[in-house]
């Protein structure tokens, strides 16, 4: 079983561009900031925004293609849809909302109250299966909807950030949850998601898009250690730059050369994680290959320890302990000095 | 919230604006002669005219239902060329004097109106002065109010729904059914409410294009008028005060979903 999608449309602002090839048995996240097309991509799957070129193709079968002029509608499409507000119809009870997929699918009242409440136990609502969704707590209707999704027994399952609609203390427990009823379905798993930490639990591989198109694909790990874009760069919480690696440095478009002990040729990537990066209120003296100057224009707290933004030629991110922050006065701005080893210099091709 | 005073010109304006709704309807209430309202309203003629009032007023919105339900469907959802238009032709007669309207309907489907005369040589139907023609005359005034009230119901409603039952498996017609008629079940009821209290109420358009035959085509406002006009103008206010009943009954039925709780 394997989804292959290459769609272009253009809908209000977005241009989306994107291509995407799913295997069985795999759980991919789209991982994008707000308006990149996550969602317009997951409904372009669905059928429910039509494409302009490109194919839908679904284990062989072409779902649409405009080239040819086909279209499977939505309601024909083997696909279980996770909405992000999840849309439990409001009049129907628990029960009805998960056998509204069998029943429309052509079973039997019986038949299909019967295999709808094998799921509700599955997803542990026994209890509920009378209840109306306005009754239901958030983790209950996501439960739900994904039951719903599920009933029919679809070939691919698409779910729209899943667990955004919900509060920070149950997202813990809904996320296991999830992670496991998705580990019990076969088929291709499709996940959207702004949260790299939901990516990153549940997926096998992630897909970055911005803006329309494809960024970056790899493990939740590949992704994490080689962003390749600033979006990426900040969710993670490193220092991205690009240029142009010359045997032990890399040149950047400012000017600066940043020395990196791993750099060949060609155009790079460099990542510097924050905790490499130490903060000085007087040149230091020493090994350390790179000593950049700026001033220290603001401080967040991160964890236990303190984030300190420094804007310079190349603006840079950097850790330190709160001991430090209070001594260096970093909070208060100003002139700094900040060094890190060319070792500590991660450098990867763009 | 801070308790308001109104100013003193204002409140007497209001008082008088109010005054001007209450009051004739209190004169309604102790002109009428109880004595004689059991008489009047067992009366065959009173009765009739109540079984015809309902049956038309029922058949009107059942017909309004049928054939506006689709029509707000189609006014909500598909964007063709000359919508705007077409919506005000089909709105017209909640602003057209009654009486006018009666007389389209005659020029139209009169025997020898411009569908009308067809109907009569082709089929041997007759709408004019029968009961089809009353319901005619209603559905044609109380339709808009069920068309404006569902179009507005389909308008405000979240779509995604429907795309929910879409990726469910839900052809177009299960959709509609199962999830957007109950989606809208508010609008639908009030609209259909006042659809047939429009029809129920019906006076202008009837008279003019179904006439005034008692049984046949004489409902209650018509009934109404006509014992004003005769040796026992008592009868129409015990009638009168009937079909205030029913306009009550309506109103505060509807108030939670029609006029907001507040």
């Amino acid at each position: 079983m394997s989804l292959d999608v290459e769609v272009r449309t253009a809908l209000g602002a977005l241009r989306l561009d994107m291509k995407v090839q799913i295997e069985e048995g795999e759980v991919v996240a789209l991982l994008g900031p707000n308006g990149a097309g996550k969602t317009t991509l997951l409904r372009t799957i669905a059928g429910l925004v039509p494409i302009q070129s490109g194919h839908v193709e679904l284990d062989g079968e072409i779902l649409e293609e405009p080239a040819t002029g086909r279209y499977v509608p939505t309601e024909q499409r083997s696909i279980g849809f996770v909405f992000q507000d999840y849309l439990l119809f409001p009049h129907l009870s628990v029960l009805d909302n998960v056998a509204f997929g069998l029943r429309a699918r052509g079973a039997g009242r019986a038949e299909a109250g019967r295999r709808a409440m094998e799921w509700i136990d599955r997803v542990g609502l026994e209890n509920r299966a009378g209840s109306k969704p306005a009754e239901l707590s958030g983790g209950e209707r996501q439960r739900v909807a994904l039951a719903r999704a599920l009933a029919p027994d679809p070939r691919v399952l698409l779910l729209d950030e899943p667990l955004a609609a919900l509060d920070a203390t149950t997202r813990v427990a809904v996320r296991r949850d999830l992670k496991m009823h998705l580990a019990s379905f076969s088929g291709v798993r499709l996940l959207v998601t702004h949260d790299p930490l939901e990516a990153a639990t549940v997926a096998d591989r992630l897909i970055v898009m911005e803006e329309g198109k494809h960024v970056q694909t790899g493990t939740p790990v590949e992704v994490t250690e080689h962003p390749r874009s600033r979006y990426v760069a900040d969710l993670v919480g490193v220092n991205l730059y690009r240029g142009q690696a010359d045997h032990g440095s890399v040149l950047m478009p400012g000017g600066q050369v940043l020395a990196a002990a791993g750099a060949e040729a060609g155009e790079v990537f460099a990542v510097i994680h924050p905790r490499a990066v130490s903060v000085h209120r007087a040149k230091p003296e020493g090994s350390p290959r790179n000593v950049w100057h700026g001033r220290a224009h603001g401080v967040e707290l991160y964890g236990d320890r303190a984030r300190v933004m420094i804007e310079g030629e190349a603006p840079i991110v950097a850790e330190v302990t709160p001991a430090a922050l209070a001594e260096l006065k970093l909070a208060d701005g100003g002139d700094v000095w900040l060094s890190f080893k060319a070792t500590d210099v991660s450098v990867y091709p763009a | 919230m801070r308790r308001e005073r109104a100013p003193i010109w204002i409140a007497i304006l209001a008082a008088i604006g109010a005054a001007f709704f209450v009051v004739p309807l209190i004169g309604l209430v102790v002109k009428t002669p109880w004595g004689d309202a059991l008489q009047s309203l067992t009366s065959t003629d009173t009765l009739e005219a109540l079984k015809l009032s309902l049956i038309a007023s029922l058949s009107a919105t059942a017909v309004s239902l049928v054939l506006g339900v689709p029509l707000a469907w189609i006014y909500a959802r598909i964007d063709f060329p000359g919508r705007t238009v077409l919506r005000a032709l089909t709105t017209l007669p909640m602003v057209l004097p009654p009486v006018v309207g009666g007389i389209a309907l005659f020029l139209a489907f009169g025997r020898r109106g411009l569908v009308g005369s067809l109907l009569d040589t082709t089929f041997g139907i007759t709408l004019p002065f029968t009961t089809a023609g009353v319901v005619f005359a209603e559905t044609f005034v109380a339709m808009p109010f069920l068309v404006l009230t569902v179009e507005a119901g389909l308008r405000s409603m979240d779509r995604r729904y429907e795309d929910a039952a879409r990726t469910l498996g839900a052809r177009r017609w299960t959709v509609f059914t199962r999830v957007t008629l109950p989606l809208i079940a508010p609008s639908l009821l009030a609209g259909a409410v006042l659809c047939w209290a429009r029809a129920l109420g019906e006076f202008g358009a009837t008279i003019t294009f179904a006439g005034n035959f008692p049984g046949v085509t004489q409902t209650m406002p018509l009934a109404v008028y006509l014992l004003l006009e005769s040796n026992h103008p008592e009868g129409s206010f015990i009638l009168s005060l009937l079909l205030l009943l029913v306009s009550l009954a309506v109103l505060v039925g509807l108030r939670h979903r029609w006029l907001g709780s507040a």
